[in-house]
């Protein structure tokens, strides 16, 4: 129950007060986000209580998915205290998240 | 849906790994392109086909087809777009939808995996495989479409239809991928086209994109007598492996990498039960 699902709103108060956070920026339509969905979901069990995971629909969130630029996705983008350092663009092993994850911990 | 085995090309190898899983009693999926875009299909004579002389391409790849769906394989067209492994499964995508089996054959059969100038570099950026995944964010935008396959053209058509402004480029030979942060133009044979996006749809992914950490060697994937990859349950079969690119050699080697893959299996439902 660790992920979380943003809304635009509320988007910038949950991340800016985040030291890590990862998000995953999918759609309905697209079947590798499908894919990538269970892998993002074990990922915010698992670092729970030390990142931030969440997931923003890019057909809900169109102003949030044009801000990062997301023009392509699955995208998963990486932020300390709402600043993008990292982002990994496309279906990937679980370890290509948590090595970043981990190096930013 | 999940499945034992699922394989990824329906021409003469994957058709015949299908075939021979079924055989095992495995249950099989077949992810391919429409059969009329095998390149086989054109082929005028099929003459080296032991016992079956001067056969049609097309012929030839019906009655495979026919053999390996009488046998009870299931069909999807489509491409396979992306896939991962977690425990005991593949998951593979397949434009707006996925499936997972406990075997992969790869059989999808040449991607050379030779890319565009800026094509890696702006991946994610402007670059997308995926019309059907991507094309939303495209919507108002210039795009271009360099096609590979009439399953293409109509993936243009669906772009266009979703509102963006579509340039078609039919199988284009050498084309570059310029921008600055995002792609902003791509050049085809001479001609330069301002666009926020470049759609390559090819027949197939090249192998090491669709299976990361997959070995390669000269191109080829690179496997055992049973035709099995370096990755746990990843099996290949037909042209993906190498020459000689014959229908005999690559129903041959789908018979192993069936066999191997229905094994493989079976020895994950034994441990599991």
């Amino acid at each position: 129950m660790a992920i979380k699902h943003f809304k635009t709103a509320e988007f910038d108060a949950a991340v800016d007060a985040a030291p890590l956070a990862m998000v995953d920026f999918w759609a309905s339509w697209c079947g590798p986000c499908k894919m990538l969905s269970p892998v993002v979901e074990t990922i915010a069990d698992q670092y729970e209580g030390r990142a931030l995971v969440g997931k923003v629909n890019v057909d809900e969130e169109p102003d949030l998915a044009r801000r990062f630029g997301v023009m392509s996705i699955p995208t998963v983008v990486f932020l300390n205290r709402g600043r993008e350092f990292d982002r990994k663009v496309g279906v990937m092993p679980a370890e290509a998240f948590t090595e970043v994850l981990d190096a930013n911990l | 849906m999940s499945y034992d085995v699922l394989v990824i090309g329906g021409g003469p190898a994957g058709l015949s790994a299908a075939l021979n899983a079924r055989a095992r009693g495995r249950s099989v999926l077949v992810v391919s392109n429409p059969l009329e875009e095998n390149p086989l299909w054109r082929a005028e004579k099929v003459d080296n086909y032991l016992g079956l002389p001067g056969m049609s391409g097309a012929e030839l790849l019906t009655a495979l087809r026919r053999h390996a769906e009488s046998a009870g394989a299931a069909f999807r067209a489509g491409k396979a777009l992306s896939t991962v492994r977690m425990g005991d499964t593949w998951y593979v995508s397949i434009e707006s939808d996925m499936e997972n089996a406990k075997a992969v054959v790869l059989a999808a059969g040449v991607a050379r995996g030779k890319k565009f100038p800026g094509e890696a570099e702006f991946l994610g950026r402007g670059v997308s495989y995926c019309a059907t995944c991507d094309g939303m964010l495209y919507r108002g935008k210039n795009v271009a479409v360099l096609g590979y396959s009439d399953t293409a053209r109509r993936e243009a058509e669906f772009l266009a239809g979703i509102g963006c402004s579509v340039t078609y480029f039919d199988r284009p030979r050498s084309c570059a991928i310029t921008g600055g942060d995002r792609v902003e133009a791509v050049t085809c044979g001479g001609e330069t086209v301002p666009v926020d996006g470049v759609f390559l749809l090819r027949p197939a992914m090249a192998p090491a994109d669709l299976f990361p950490g997959l070995t390669v060697e000269n191109g080829y994937v690179a496997v055992d007598r049973k035709m099995a990859t370096n990755l746990p349950g990843l099996f290949a079969a037909g042209d993906c492996t190498g020459g000689p690119l014959q229908v005999s050699k690559a129903a041959g080697e789908g018979l192993v990498a069936g066999q191997s893959a229905a094994g493989y299996a079976a020895e994950i439902m034994r441990r599991n039960k």
